[in-house]
């Protein structure tokens, strides 16, 4: 590969990128370069990026060229750029969780995320796109601009990590970190034929993650193969005392599980995920899916959850509770926008309602109307009750299955400005919610592409701390599949 | 469940401290009936002696109650505007309506 082809690393994996710059095949600042060109490029198009760190990258490039000059360890991910979803603190980098509250705000330290990548030797490019404060399934909630999907720029890449998955698709970055509440990984990773892995809650560190539904956040990898996604969780993973619900198990090795095959491995495909709703390529590519692994061996059977349907309710009181409560925060006093105002009152209402948006005031008054005084057995721990119904249906099902195999979303991504009213864009989350509110882990992969080009995705959910299991049987769709070598050819 | 009412949607905004414009209050109103109509098939769940599932992990590991290095204070109120910082205090408006703070 040389500096003059711009295009030839656009695509490499996080292994051969890693690889190559050990290697000495390419130096650091040779990746970065290419990678801010292609930026430079493509971004105003895709609107994938809110701030990309040039300056930055540079330096961080010319450390890790300097230590392998020195003969020094670079680290797993020496070299590799990243991007990271901007609701990710970054010391001295602008973080705005998409929010017109944070504008212009400067974190004065990394989260566990941005520091873990750091040590590993990866190159944080940027801060990418995102529905403000997470809360939304397209980006168009984003407070400054739309993303696109790479594969058509007049649908939406999913949200609301889609600048996250929209990068990784175009070859903009290497892989990228999201965070999923309700989805919010593994939706837009389906939308934009990348890989997308919700770790189990707990097993990333949350220290640094601007909060949006305490119960339900989990950071987590977005990819353009399984393998650099267990790459990824391999750096992310494991304890961190800052987050008391960081869990203590050690750490597996990821990369070991990918080669396992399926065969004998018990996939239950609940009945529930495939009702009248389900778009008719979805549903041909899933069925494909599941021939594929019966082929490999895989022992497939027909499971139930009969909670399902409750997941969105559920869902859509739990997360605005909690984001009504985490939201106080941004009263206009010690960082972000403040406005004018004769009082103090007036103060925090005038500043939150000039910096929050539409969506996002929506949900912190569905919460508020939940937990207020005499409302909250009714509404909040009601959910919360099915909460552990849903809970149980999923521990019922993993005492006969290892993996449940679902579409990842109901339809292909959907053209911008297409959907307006909140509950139908709550209804795009409506497969991957109840993952949350179990806590368990959830992969989405590529399963095919519709006649028109837009890809599917495949999700499967495993028990509690088994991404191992998920890294498997994705690795061995993955296979069956066979488009991991496919990029939207604008952006080739 | 019908709109909710003009009155209602400025009680819970005020619980919120979210100043709304009167076509937001409005709108508000409609969205929100619209959206908590769809919780009504939680109500009709029996949830009898169901405990409430509050996280999803069952056990919350504690750090140590000793001091350690934290966040420097210079760092900590960086993000203030210049107006809003006296010393290492913050200013904020009065808490009386009418007050010079």
């Amino acid at each position: 590969m040389s500096v003059a082809d711009p295009k030839g690393l656009a695509y490499w994996t996080v292994a051969d990128t890693a690889r190559r710059v050990a290697a000495g095949e390419v130096t650091a600042e040779d990746v970065v370069e290419q990678t801010l060109a292609r930026i430079t490029e493509h971004d105003a198009t895709l609107g994938a990026f809110l701030e990309v760190d040039a300056s930055g990258a540079r330096a961080a490039a010319r450390l890790v060229d300097q230590k392998r000059a020195a003969g020094a360890p670079i680290g797993p991910l020496g070299g590799v750029p990243i991007a990271l979803k901007d609701n990710l603190v970054t010391k001295g980098l602008v973080t705005t969780a998409g929010s017109k509250i944070l504008a212009g705000w400067v974190p004065p330290y990394d989260g566990a995320a941005a520091e873990r990548l750091r040590a590993a030797g990866a190159i944080l490019v940027g801060k990418t796109n995102l529905d403000e404060f997470g809360m939304g399934s397209s980006t168009e909630r984003s407070a400054y601009k739309p993303a696109k999907n790479p594969w058509d720029t007049s649908r939406v890449p999913g949200g609301s990590s889609g600048g996250s998955a929209a990068a990784v698709a175009a070859g903009l970055c290497a892989a990228s970190l999201g965070t999923d509440t309700g989805g919010s990984i593994r939706q837009p990773a389906a939308l934009c034929g990348v890989v997308g892995l919700k770790p189990t809650y707990g097993r990333v560190s949350r220290w640094g993650v601007i909060a949006f539904a305490s119960s339900l956040d989990q950071v987590g990898p977005l990819a353009r193969t399984v393998a650099d996604a267990a790459a990824l969780l391999q750096v992310l993973a494991g304890h961190d005392p800052r987050d008391a619900t960081s869990l203590t198990a050690p750490v597996p090795d990821y990369g070991a599980a990918l080669a396992g095959g399926v065969a004998g491995v018990k996939v239950g495909v609940p009945k529930e995920y495939f009702g009248p709703g389900i778009d008719a390529d979805v549903r041909a590519a899933i069925d494909q899916v599941i021939h594929q692994l019966r082929d490999a061996g895989a022992a497939i059977s027909e499971v139930s959850l009969p909670h399902t349907g409750l997941a969105l309710p559920a869902y859509y009181l739990v997360a605005p509770a909690e984001a009504s409560s985490n939201l106080a925060r941004y009263d206009g006093l010690r960082y972000g926008a403040r406005a004018d105002a004769p009082d103090l009152l007036q103060t925090y209402m005038r500043s939150r309602g000039a910096g929050f948006g539409p969506e996002v005031k929506r949900r912190i008054m569905l919460g508020t109307y939940a937990l207020r005084s005499g409302y909250y057995d009714a509404y909040y721990r009601k959910a919360q009750q099915v909460r552990t119904l849903i809970k149980r249906d999923f521990d019922a099902a993993f005492r006969e299955v290892d993996v449940l195999l679902t579409p990842t979303t109901p339809a292909p991504a959907f053209p911008l400005g297409s959907v307006s009213s909140p509950l139908d864009m709550y209804l795009a989350d409506v497969f991957t919610l109840a993952c949350n509110l179990a806590g368990l882990p959830g992969l989405s992969v590529p399963a095919g592409f519709t006649p028109a080009g837009l890809p599917i995705g495949a999700q499967l959910l495993g028990k509690p701390l088994d991404e191992a299991m998920l890294l498997r049987v994705g690795s061995a769709i993955e296979g069956a599949v066979g488009l991991a070598d496919r990029h939207p050819e604008a952006f080739a | 469940m019908a709109d909710l009412s003009r009155t209602e949607v400025e009680q819970i905004a005020l619980l919120a401290r979210l100043h709304l414009e009167p076509a937001e209050i409005e709108a508000m109103g409609a969205e929100l009936g619209a959206i908590l109509a769809h919780f009504a098939t939680l109500a009709a769940v029996d949830t009898t002696d169901v405990p409430a599932m509050t996280h999803a992990t069952e056990t919350q590991t504690l750090r140590a109650d000793v001091v350690e290095p934290s966040l420097p204070v210079e760092d900590a109120l960086s993000g203030l505007p210049a107006k809003a910082r006296s010393g290492d205090l913050i200013v904020v408006p009065s808490i009386i309506p009418g007050h010079e703070s």
